[in-house]
């Protein structure tokens, strides 16, 4: 996926360290810090003066919004505004002692949909900053269809969602120019901005959007910054970037982490050890574990392919009989596949199946363009010798569809080996359609 | 034009991705085009000008350039581009391409070009007028005219899915692997496809499904369309609502996968990049649904797609849209190839009679054909008609330097070494060997160094400082005797033939006025014979419209000291002759002639 989602912190380092190309004019103090745990902070504040001397604010980093009417912002001990230190660090070790609950949709007040429980791992925090509600301001840019667009408010620290009327959206082509994009923002500056701070504001936007477009962010929010003079304070940020831009922008970026959405299941060693993989070679090698213990596991060759299969499987078996989602593409080496069915078949034959039925492997692919069929074949082949045992004590019934460059020989090689070892086996080629023995495995 | 591709469409492709370029000549040679579809190959690092490919049993040489610019000027009528560049670099050689101007088509194969560079190249190219195919595709066809690289995978599956001619389908996909199983389901259901496009799995990708299909509802061959999408996006709505506006009329049978997404809330990447869901909308089921409810033709599943394309089909056949389709002759391309250890481009002994660049030796040699030795040298050795005037020079050249005496370091060679009692052959190659830098070396000096002065406009004042501090003198410049007075008659008559016959001579203008100068410090330092010719070898090429660069090749290569090389053999040869029949002994040479000057060697 091109578009990752970043920490709150990452994003502000990122502006932080542009500050003075975007926003000359302006100021950011850059206090901001990101910690696991309270003797982290801590530890940070030996360094960072201000953690010490400043009243804090802390809230958890970890990619979900709506914090506040979660009761995740730490920002009052006895009354608002009067964090200190220590508290802060007790604060971040409660939270992360045991699993929170999380709602990421809220109607109102009140949560609405299912609440995910996780460990929080991750703080960030800043120091509290009293200013007026009329200093805060909402800005935004993404991509909409094929233009950039720039949302931007004189109401910040709003649900901007149950707000939309007091956004001002302007969009631009990708062909637009800096002057064209300035005189652009600078017609649109939202009515509610006050007088005095209009060409300010104009002038921090068409900061915010140049940054916005020239690091590569695929979406940059800040809800909301505060605007003092020429002071600016970042106080909430949203922000993904465009990671196949990640080969330009290595210095741009700096150190920047993709976590994983709070609530996810972590990624098993399995699926690790398949993205390594994948990140060394020029082919392509997917996994994704949807139900380890089901009964239909997939080693399908490419991406399109890949999602037929899966379609065609909750169509014709039902979603809970599918293990996994996956793909292998783009002509990996023999020992490359074998890798990927080896991690596979493991995965299978761990345990039998619950209702003792026998467990199904399709291994389906359109008709390749250029991948030769029988090299990764091959190496197929060579994890079956290896996990032929485990198999047959399982009880797998494999289904084979596959076209292209060699098939013929991948075809008789692959059926050969599972005759050899004794696998039950079912071959098809191109006369046979992509998916049909998806139909053939669950009717059987 | 209705149609993407003809028969006579010829791509310039970026990348030598030898493979795919193969696979696109095995194509062309088995659906019997009369040009490779592949005119030039962009190799930025690559030494040699030329690759092997085979075609058929045979082979061809597809040249290679250095960059885009260069090979489109060489082959203005490619206008293709099928841009096989990495990611890092396949948004430069697409900017640049639009720059050169040019090409209706650009094809990119790259995945996971950065997508703002992505939107600026795609928009750049709709600008333009140029259709963008991708990136991260791969490719397209036109059964029956051109094939883009590996798509269609193997001939033999090319020839199974029907891919080899064009039937009535119009094929459009995202994925490049569905792309080659769709074609093989619409041969085995219906008469295969009259052109498809697989536009790429990107987010941003320049052609959409859209622009494709209205170019085939303005395709006569393509009588009903298939658009297989995928869940993400809002592509396929604008084919809903060409189909509501009755922009396409002709039928459409559609679906999109992916419906599996709806079950995973959110973090399963389901395909490709472009591939999630952002809104409701953006579900496979939810345009599904629409596509249904606009009467395009949407199967049930994505396994009950090959009966709904049989059922579309046998109704159009019913009703005689469609009709039948002939199978055209096809080559075979041999299963085992070897390619050749040797290229030959000037001469052909295999037919009837024996060619020079194409013509029988019968219409240069005899003397009705009024050719000379002069057209001989202009086809054997630069493939060309030379003109007359060009002909004649060259001629004049070769017995102007046949002999200059016996004293000479060749002819002297030649004449010791047949005393030795050696062959002519071998009497001759040990004169040959004497030519070089200091014996007829001239020639090609002075052309080199002449033609650096002229081309860097230096005055002849510049050219004299330039060649004392390359610590050489100026190569053809100067005469053990001659002089401005006593004038190099064989010089004068080159000088009198050039400015009668040569449309122009530049080179030689130049010369002269460095003449003027050289002579005004000693009156041999005139432009002597070799000199004279080197320089007007030049102007001859420029004349003839040789590049410059052309011309600098020809002179580090050797060519002109070739013409020394031919002329001077004719003297040698001579010299040889004379020896055998004046029957002289072994040479030795006098002793009293060598200065003996031997000391006793020190110890180290």
């Amino acid at each position: 996926m091109a578009q990752k989602a970043i920490r709150e912190y990452d994003a502000k380092s990122i502006l932080a360290k542009h500050w003075d190309k975007y926003f000359p004019n302006f100021t950011y103090a850059y206090e901001t810090v990101l910690v696991q745990n309270g003797s982290e902070l801590k530890e940070a504040a030996t360094e960072k003066a201000w953690l010490n001397e400043k009243t804090l604010v802390a809230k958890p980093d970890m990619l979900f919004g709506k914090r506040g009417k979660n009761g995740l912002v730490l920002f009052r001990d006895a009354k608002p505004g009067d964090v200190k230190l220590d508290k802060a660090a007790s604060w971040i070790d409660e939270k992360s002692s045991s699993k929170q609950e999380v709602f990421f949709a809220f109607e109102g007040d009140t949560p609405t949909g299912n609440a995910s429980v996780d460990y929080l791992t991750h703080f960030i925090v800043e120091p509290f900053t009293p200013h007026e509600q009329a200093e805060e301001y909402y800005i935004s840019a993404t991509v909409v269809g094929d233009d950039d667009v720039l949302y931007m408010s004189a109401e910040g620290g709003m649900e901007v969602e149950e707000n939309w009327d007091k956004v001002t959206e302007v969009s631009f082509k990708i062909t637009e120019s800096e002057d064209e994009i300035a005189a652009k923002i600078k017609a649109n500056v939202p009515a509610d901005v006050a007088e005095k701070d209009k060409a300010a504001f104009a002038e921090f936007a068409i900061g915010f959007f140049k940054a916005y477009r020239e690091l590569n962010f695929a979406y940059l929010e800040i809800n909301p910054f505060v605007m003092q003079g020429s002071k600016i304070e970042l106080l909430d940020m949203v922000a993904k970037l465009d990671d196949t831009a990640g080969f330009l922008m290595a210095e741009a970026w700096g150190d920047v982490e993709y976590p994983t959405a709070f609530g996810m299941e972590e990624k098993s060693p399995e699926v690790l050890a398949i993205e390594e993989a994948d990140s060394k070679t020029g082919a392509s090698l997917k996994l994704t574990l949807l139900k380890p213990d089901a009964r239909i596991w997939t080693m399908v060759a490419g991406g399109g392919a890949s999602v037929v299969y899966a379609d065609t499987i909750a169509d014709l078996a039902g979603i809970e009989d599918l293990a996994n989602y996956g793909e292998y593409s783009g002509g990996p080496t023999t020992g490359e596949t074998k890798f990927y069915a080896e991690t596979l078949l493991d995965l299978m034959t761990r345990e039998k199946d619950a209702q003792g039925r026998e467990k199904i492997l399709i291994i389906g692919g359109a008709i390749a363009n250029f991948t030769d069929v029988a090299a990764t074949f091959t190496g197929i082949i060579q994890a079956f010798e290896n996990y032929a045992e485990k198999m047959k004590n399982v009880g797998v019934k494999i289904y084979v569809r596959r076209g292209g460059p060699n098939y013929e020989k991948g075809l008789k090689d692959i059926k050969e080996a599972a005759d050899r070892l004794g696998l039950w086996i079912d071959v098809y080629g191109p006369e046979t359609h992509v998916t049909d023995i998806v139909r053939m495995a669950v009717e059987a | 034009m209705a149609q993407l591709f003809t028969k006579d469409t010829q791509a310039i492709f970026w990348n030598n991705n030898a493979s795919a370029i193969q696979r696109m000549l095995d194509y062309d040679y088995t659906i019997k085009r009369a040009t490779p579809s592949v005119a030039a190959i962009v190799a930025p690092t690559a030494d040699s000008k030329f690759q092997k490919f085979f075609w058929g049993p045979d082979e061809i040489m597809v040249p290679l350039y250095k960059n885009t610019a260069e090979a489109k000027a060489a082959h203005p009528n490619a206008d293709v581009l099928l841009n096989f560049a990495s990611l890092r670099t396949a948004y430069d050689v697409t900017t640049e391409a639009l720059e050169i101007g040019g090409f209706r088509v650009i094809m990119i194969t790259a995945e996971g070009i950065p997508e703002r560079l992505a939107r600026k190249m795609n928009q750049a190219a709709r600008d333009a007028g140029v259709i963008v195919i991708g990136p991260a595709t791969v490719g397209g066809i036109s059964p029956g005219a051109f094939k883009i690289a590996n798509v269609g995978g193997t001939i033999e599956n090319i020839v199974n899915s029907k891919l080899h001619r064009s039937g009535s389908c119009g094929l459009v996909t995202r994925s490049g692997g569905l792309f080659n199983e769709l074609s093989n389901i619409i041969a085995i259901n219906a008469d295969g496809i009259a052109e498809g496009v697989a536009i790429g799995g990107d987010r941003f990708v320049g052609s959409v499904f859209i622009d494709n299909l209205l170019r085939m509802q303005d395709n006569p061959d393509v009588k009903y369309m298939i658009l297989l999408g995928e869940v993400g996006g809002t592509e396929e709505y604008k084919v809903i609502e060409a189909v509501k506006s009755g922009q396409i009329t002709k039928p459409i049978i559609a679906w999109c996968i992916g419906t599996i997404a709806k079950h995973y809330s959110s973090g399963v990447q389901f395909g490709h990049a472009g591939a999630s869901a952002n809104a409701e909308r953006e579900t496979a089921e939810a345009k599904n649904k629409a596509m249904a409810e606009a009467g395009i033709y949407v199967p049930e599943t994505f396994n009950d797609l090959p009966a709904k394309i049989a059922e579309v089909y046998g109704k159009l056949k019913a009703e005689g849209v469609i009709g039948e389709i002939a199978e055209p002759e096809m080559n075979t391309v041999p299963k085992v190839r070897r390619s050749k250890q040797f290229i030959c481009t000037i001469s052909d002994d295999r037919g009837d009679e024996a060619t020079y660049a194409g013509f029988p030796i019968s219409s240069v040699a005899l003397p009705s054909t009024g050719k000379g030795i002069g057209d001989v040298v202009s086809l054997l050795w630069f493939k060309k008609q030379y003109p007359k005037w060009a002909t004649d020079f060259i001629e004049t050249v070769i017995k102007t330097v046949a002999d200059h005496g016996p004293a000479v370091s060749g002819a002297h060679n030649a004449k010791v070494t047949a005393r030795a009692g050696k062959s002519v052959v071998e009497a001759l190659v040990t004169g040959l060997l004497t030519i070089g830098p200091r014996f007829g070396g001239a020639i090609d000096g002075a052309a080199e160094h002449f033609k650096y002065a002229d081309d860097n406009g230096l005055t002849p004042a510049e050219f004299l400082n330039h060649m004392k501090k390359l610590g050489i003198p100026i190569p053809g410049i100067g005469h053990r005797i001659k002089s401005l007075k006593n004038p190099d008659l064989r010089v004068k008559g080159l000088m009198d033939y050039a400015a009668e016959c040569f449309p122009a001579t530049p080179l030689l203008d130049y010369a002269r006025t460095v003449e003027a100068l050289t002579t005004s410090k000693k009156e041999n330092l005139i432009l002597n014979v070799d000199g004279t010719i080197g320089i007007l070898m030049v102007d001859m090429w420029r004349a003839l419209g040789y590049s410059e660069e052309e011309i600098n090749e020809f002179i580090s290569s050797g060519t002109l000291n070739a013409f020394f090389i031919v002329g001077r053999s004719i003297g040698f040869i001579g010299h040889i002759l004379d020896e055998k029949r004046l029957a002289m002994p072994m040479y030795r040479h006098p002793m009293d002639d060598i200065l003996y000057d031997v000391k006793m060697a020190e110890k180290i």
